[in-house]
């Protein structure tokens, strides 16, 4: 995470991290997670979806913040976060749903 | 202490299932909206302010008319009812005098609510009716093809006015306040955040609310008006949007792709219709006045 200023608490302050996940057959391809996530999290993917769309794909899954703004946009419900512990560093692992066509 | 829907819901709160579902009638999603039209991202909003609400969905209803915005009826595992063209309002007014005790929710497009629906709404509001409205703006009739209507701004295009509306469209808060809506409120398909605050408090008064979301639809009037996607329209918003809490109604007008007054513009307290009736009845008629409570104190009911 960039700041414009480092806040005087900044090394007692730890941030939320957040755990991606996406049906990526549920997605339209519309972008809305892409656009406005604020950590650019997420990138579309090459490769097409059972519908034909680009779905997203996390691409700095270790820089979510769990802000659920992603969850909120959707409008297909095809992702979300889970809370996934307070820390700067994660282990990066995205988990990425591929099953489930609807 | 009081619990709100979601905690009831934890258990799903996990990697393979969206939060929301327990909210959705997942065998009809897919739903039937294009791609990157905002009326997902609408009843994702309305959703997740009754997910984080406290009052439990059982007693929330929510009623819908025809258009595309008007198919949110069938997508909700709520009790739900999808009425004919423009007689949602009616319909909500019906079920929240016969159960007082419900939470009703009417979710439904421009056309629906102001055009053919124009006279329940005027007067649901003037009776400060407790139901909350939710219309979603797209500035046209979008399900039969894009026609021109009551909030076309004046030169966009439609498919029936090909050279531009000429006609001055209603500018909705206005509307609303003037017929005296105790909530009145206007957001974008863009600004989640504030719509789901917005019809969460909305959801806890009483009173006539009114919620207008400005919403994309890049099929029918984007396509005729060469705006691009929801995508482009929502970051039009972002660029246009200036958000002027307390506003006068009277300036909240929606000008062809210029700038766009948004915001929570009223929010007092007037007593509903079912509390005046009451009340006044109660003096009229004296001691032998019963007050209409709802279907489950009725005699015979609820056993
Ligand atoms: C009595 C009646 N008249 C006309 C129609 C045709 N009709 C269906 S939807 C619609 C307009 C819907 O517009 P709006 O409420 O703005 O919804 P949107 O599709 O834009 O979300 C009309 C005129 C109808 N179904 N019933
Ligand atoms: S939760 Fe927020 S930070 Fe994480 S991917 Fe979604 S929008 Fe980006
Ligand atoms: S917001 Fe939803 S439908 Fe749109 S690209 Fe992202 S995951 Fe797909
Ligand atoms: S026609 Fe317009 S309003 Fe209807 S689903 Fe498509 S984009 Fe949305
Ligand atoms: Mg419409």
């Amino acid at each position: 995470m960039k700041f414009w200023r480092k806040p005087l608490d900044s090394d007692q302050i730890e941030l939320p991290h957040g755990r991606v996940h996406i049906i990526i057959n549920r997605c339209k391809g519309c972008g809305f997670c892409i656009k406005y996530c604020p950590c650019q999290v997420l990138e579309f993917a090459e490769e097409f979806n059972r519908k034909g769309y680009h779905p997203p794909i996390a691409v700095k899954p270790e820089a979510c913040v769990n802000c659920g703004l992603c969850e909120v946009m959707c409008p297909e419900f095809a992702i979300w976060v889970t809370e996934d512990g307070n820390r700067g560093q994660s282990d990066g692992d995205e988990e990425v749903t591929n099953e489930s066509g609807r | 202490m009081k619990h709100t829907n979601s905690q009831a819901d934890r258990q799903i709160a996990d990697g393979k299932h969206h939060p929301l579902e327990p909210y959705l009638r997942m065998d009809r999603i897919p739903h039937i909206w294009c791609s990157t039209c905002g009326l997902g991202t609408c009843l994702n909003s309305f959703l997740t302010a009754v997910r984080n609400s406290a009052i439990p969905r059982e007693n929330i209803a929510v009623v819908s008319g025809i258009g595309c915005t008007g198919r949110t009826a069938g997508y909700v595992n709520l009790d739900s009812f999808h009425t004919t063209h423009g007689r949602a309002i009616p319909f909500a007014t019906g079920l929240k005098l016969a159960n007082p005790e419900l939470t009703v929710v009417v979710i439904s497009g421009d056309g629906d609510l102001v055009a053919i629906g124009g006279n329940h709404f005027i007067h649901a509001a003037r009776r400060n009716m407790d139901i909350n409205i939710i219309c979603v703006n797209n500035f046209n009739y979008a399900m039969t093809g894009g026609q021109f209507g009551p909030t076309t701004p004046e030169t966009a295009r439609t498919t029936t006015a090909p050279y531009g509306s000429f006609e001055h469209p209603f500018n909705l808060p206005f509307l609303a306040d003037s017929c005296g809506a105790t909530y009145v409120a206007r957001w974008t398909a863009l600004h989640v955040r504030h719509l789901t605050a917005s019809i969460g408090e909305a959801l806890e008064r009483r009173g006539f609310s009114f919620i207008e979301v400005i919403s994309p639809c890049p099929t029918v009037y984007a396509r005729r008006n060469r705006l691009g996607t929801g995508l482009d329209l929502l970051q039009f918003y972002h660029d246009n949007s200036v958000i002027k809490n307390g506003i006068d109604t009277r300036e909240c007008d929606i000008r062809f792709q210029e700038q766009l007054i948004i915001g929570k513009f009223v929010d007092e307290e007037k007593t509903t219709f079912h509390d005046t009736m009451t009340g006044y009845l109660k003096d009229a008629v004296g001691e032998k006045y019963v007050p209409y409570v709802g279907p489950m104190e009725m005699p015979g009911n609820g056993d």
